[in-house]
């Protein structure tokens, strides 16, 4: 058993060396000790917020991004190993709690290494130093003469050396460097090395723990009666056979709150999950609807899209007078993209323990992808201060961004508070895909112009519901989506039209609920843009590639693309009935492009290859890249080619994955990735792969049939 | 509610439950085995996959009530015996997991599979693997690890050949 000691040294401090500030100090560990007459045994140190070093010598790194798939376990400690001169093996790896010390804990925008970049290798390399002085403080020697070598400090003259836990205590004391000095890239051991994910043995054994795995004593199972048109009124409810069934303990009336609006519900509550989900099938509830079965309509919101499409939309951005020199243009294409809602679909459904416990804490234990903006919706909803919240963050079986919406764990507040009992809310399947938040479908109105053989005009007019405006309430109605600076903004992608370029937007609003979707809009405005392009290309009778290398204006994307020539083989004669379809996006500071290539057969096309090449900036795991590149082809694919997310008279069409199919084994295409090493900051990796497949896929299918694919998704077996 | 024997892992229990709760429900809340995963509740996805006398069966439709006392249930937790079974090793070494959340049942399904065909072709893992959903897409990767795992079992099964 260890203790901690719990005097207080008071000399918290900070310094302008990172966002976050490194605190030195006695660590949370210690602070929260309730003992004060225990003779420490083994100290723990914080070190600064992220390490944590106890005179024993155990070393935990403090991970402020949660892992839903994307590696964050391996790649965020990977930066402050890598300057700490530890390896991952030697140290523990835990997850932070949402407090503000950590800084932004939400695993989203593909942001994990590339916004800990440089603060968390800063806090490696403070924490080396602090430890390197330490050393030379004990042996009276310059500081010059100490490195630090695998978790210790060593003088380099005699080579004696000291444990990092054996000088924990004397460098917590120390002052904070204020500019550590960061390693060379030529001497990383760690960062761009293959390395095994070190947790991938227990996520094979069944012992990794996710959120559905947790079990609390003394807690109770909800399964909760969504309103069917998301936002229904309950009217009645009738609960005699629900209480009939064995282990429903009681049926409550209770709430969804959403960013934009709060739903009512019924919950019922068990002993048993199985037993709150049978009580749940038995409930007998009458919904007022009001107007929704007409209000909640794709069919609807995508009319007023194509109406929209026929308007000017707000000017994001203009160069040239385009709608002027589009009116003139002799050869000139219009066309309108549409991209279908989405559901983030991941395996593990939503779910949460709440416990509202007497003294008015909260305990929570959940798999959310951002522990620091879960506390910030808990703490309002519940009306509590942050330092009465603890947030126990899990694995994450899958979240693509669904996971960052809170409505799930909302729910189990609501229901703990009203049942003064920890309580674990679990959605069905049916729940995650017929009650959203989704993708936003989108439509993007497309105009263009050739002359003299060139492409000289270009506008993306982006249309829909706006995440900024629905899930922030953020968007003025004379403001352009402020996010189409990183999609599709003519910075972004680097095009350059001679003549006129415009990118404009139209806000169509809707209720059906919406959220960030694996590459945000990209995923959507992707699709518009790269077929379109392709479109322009061949209107101007350009090899598509040859276009794009003449519009684009950057280095790294003319490499990626070059790249992409020599490994897709493209312009090697095809065999009958085949095309090949290439895409290239900016998103999340890294540059994708794919070639795609498909055979007819029959009445649609079989996709043969899928060739991405990425360039990231510096990685941290090769390995991973590809791993998380995989995983986009496949979800750009089944985003193309599988089931949209449709409501018809207010209500969800799809309901679970028989009605919402995602891609399988069998059809999984031959994949082939190569990484451009640019140097360059790093970029995302978790999404950057996904918004270039579908126009990869789409341009294709036109090289190898001559038919024009607008409308996602299609059947690629009938594109009749 | 009814009592019910079962043989999981080789190790006998009893749970006393109602007839039609699903045997995934049974393991995961009332034997404490949580590697068998909920996904869909339709056998839709693959992810509670477990074996019954050797068998992959979905669990989430496996009512309690059709399990007999005889029946061997093998999940996720009793498939090493002990050790890390050969597809468990293949998948660490193709790093296969992203969550990781539907790999168990996955797993079920591989060591099913090489049961059954020691040496499968891609089309026998494509008839095997299909009904497995995996949302992270790491597809490309079991692929690769089943037939790793094939080839070190045949190694293996040579090994104990030449002694």
């Amino acid at each position: 058993m260890e203790n901690i000691k719990a005097t207080r040294r008071d000399f918290l401090k900070t310094t302008g060396l990172t966002s976050f500030g490194l605190a030195l100090g006695i660590s949370s560990f210690a602070k929260d000790a309730t003992v004060k007459k225990i003779i420490p045994a083994i100290l723990k140190l914080e070190i600064n917020p992220f390490i944590v070093i106890d005179t024993a010598g155990n070393i935990t790194i403090i991970n402020p991004r949660p892992d839903m798939g994307q590696g964050s376990t391996q790649a965020v400690p990977s930066l402050l190993a890598e300057e700490l001169e530890v390896s991952l093996d030697q140290v523990k790896i835990a997850q932070s709690d949402g407090k503000d010390k950590y800084g932004n804990q939400t695993s989203g925008g593909s942001s994990s290494v590339r916004s800990l970049w440089e603060p968390i290798r800063k806090a490696g390399a403070a924490a080396r130093e602090m430890l390197t002085e330490a050393a030379a403080k004990r042996w009276n020697v310059p500081v010059s003469e100490c490195s630090a070598k695998d978790g210790a400090i060593v003088h380099n003259p005699t080579g004696k050396s000291l444990g990092y836990g054996e000088l924990a205590d004397d460098a917590s004391k120390l002052e904070v460097p204020k500019n550590p000095k960061l390693k060379d890239p030529k001497d990383f051991k760690i960062i761009g090395k293959y390395n095994k994910r070190l947790d991938v043995p227990e996520r094979v054994t069944g012992k990794a723990i996710y959120g559905l795995d947790v079990d609390i004593p003394g807690m109770v199972y909800a399964s909760i009666l969504h309103s069917p048109s998301l936002h229904g009124k309950v009217v009645s409810i009738d609960d005699t056979e629900t209480k009939k069934v064995k282990g429903v303990l009681k049926v409550i009336k209770t709430e969804r709150p959403m960013p934009h609006r709060t739903s009512e519900a019924v919950a019922v509550i068990g002993t048993n999950w199985w037993a709150a989900l049978k009580g749940k099938k038995a409930l007998n509830v009458k919904w007022d609807n009001g107007d929704l079965e007409k209000t909640i309509s794709t069919e609807k919101y995508f009319a007023e899209t194509y109406q929209a499409a026929k308007k000017e939309g707000i000017n994001y951005e203009e160069k040239g007078d385009f709608s002027a020199k589009y009116a003139a243009a002799e050869k000139k294409l219009e066309a309108n993209y549409e991209t279908p809602f989405l559901a983030h679909a991941p395996i593990e459904p939503e779910n949460a323990i709440v416990h509202v416990k007497d003294d008015g804490s909260v305990e929570i234990w959940a798999p959310v992808q951002g522990p620091d903006w879960a506390l910030r919706d808990v703490c309002a909803y519940l009306k509590v201060a942050p330092e009465k919240v603890k947030i126990n963050v899990t694995l994450l079986g899958g979240a693509f961004g669904r996971k960052a919406y809170h409505d799930f764990l909302l729910e189990a507040c609501h229901l703990s508070r009203e049942l003064k009992k920890p309580v674990k809310v679990i959605w069905t399947r049916e729940d995650d895909i017929s009650q959203g938040p989704y993708r936003p479908g989108m439509l993007s109105h497309m105009q263009g112009f050739v002359e003299n053989g060139n492409i000289t005009g270009y506008h993306h007019h982006a249309i829909g519901e706006s995440i900024v405006g629905q899930v922030f309430k953020g968007l003025k109605s004379d403001e352009a989506d402020p996010w189409l600076s990183e999609e599709i903004s003519m910075n972004n992608n680097k095009y350059s039209f001679p003549v006129a370029s415009k990118i404009s937007w139209t806000n169509v609003k809707t209720d059906i609920p919406i959220v960030w979707w694996r590459s945000v809009y990209a995923s959507n405005f992707g699709w518009g843009q790269e077929c379109f392009i392709d479109e322009l290309a061949h209107l101007a009778g350009k090899d598509p590639l040859k276009a794009r290398m003449e519009l684009i204006k950057d280095d790294r994307f003319k490499k990626v693309l070059e790249t992409l020539a020599e490994k897709s083989a493209w312009g090697e004669k095809l065999s009958e009935g085949q095309g090949k379809g290439i895409a290239v996006f900016k998103s999340f500071d890294s540059i994708s492009a794919t070639c795609i290539t498909v055979t007819k057969k029959d009445l649609g096309v079989t996709i043969d290859k899928v060739v991405t090449v990425i360039d990231c900036g510096y990685y941290v795991n090769p390995d991973n890249v590809k791993a998380q590149t995989e995983g986009n082809i496949v979800m750009g694919i089944t985003a193309a080619i599988k089931d949209g997310i449709t409501f018809t008279n207010g209500v969800c069409d799809q309901s679970n994955y028989h009605q919402y199919n995602i891609m399988r084994l069998n059809e999984t295409p031959k994949m082939d990735i190569h990484i451009v090493d640019s140097g360059a900051n790093p970029g995302g990796v978790g999404e950057p792969g996904l918004p270039p497949i579908a126009p990869a896929l789409g341009n294709a299918i036109f090289a190898a049939t001559g038919k024009r694919m607008r409308k996602l998704p299609f059947d690629i077996s009938n594109l009749a | 509610m009814a009592n019910y024997n079962l043989t999981v892992n080789n190790k006998k229990i009893r749970v006393d439950v109602e007839p039609d709760m699903p045997l995934l429900w049974v393991l995961r809340d009332f034997a404490d085995l949580k590697g068998t995963k909920f996904g869909c509740g339709m056998a839709l996805c693959g992810a509670c996959t477990v074996h019954l006398d050797g068998q992959p069966a979905r669990s989430c439709q496996t009512p309690i009530s059709s399990v007999s006392k005889t029946t061997k249930i093998t999940t996720i937790e009793g498939i090493g015996d002990g050790k890390l079974h050969a597809i468990q090793q293949a998948w660490i070494e193709e790093q296969v997991p992203q969550c990781g959340y539907c790999q168990s049942g996955q797993i079920m399904s591989a060591v099913a599979l090489l049961k059954e065909k020691p040496t499968p072709t891609d089309e026998d893992i494509d008839s095997a693997m299909s009904g497995n959903l995996c949302r992270c897409g790491t597809y490309d990767r079991i692929r690769k690890a089943i037939h790793r795992a094939a080839d070190t079992i045949k190694v293996s099964e040579k090994g104990i050949g030449k002694n």
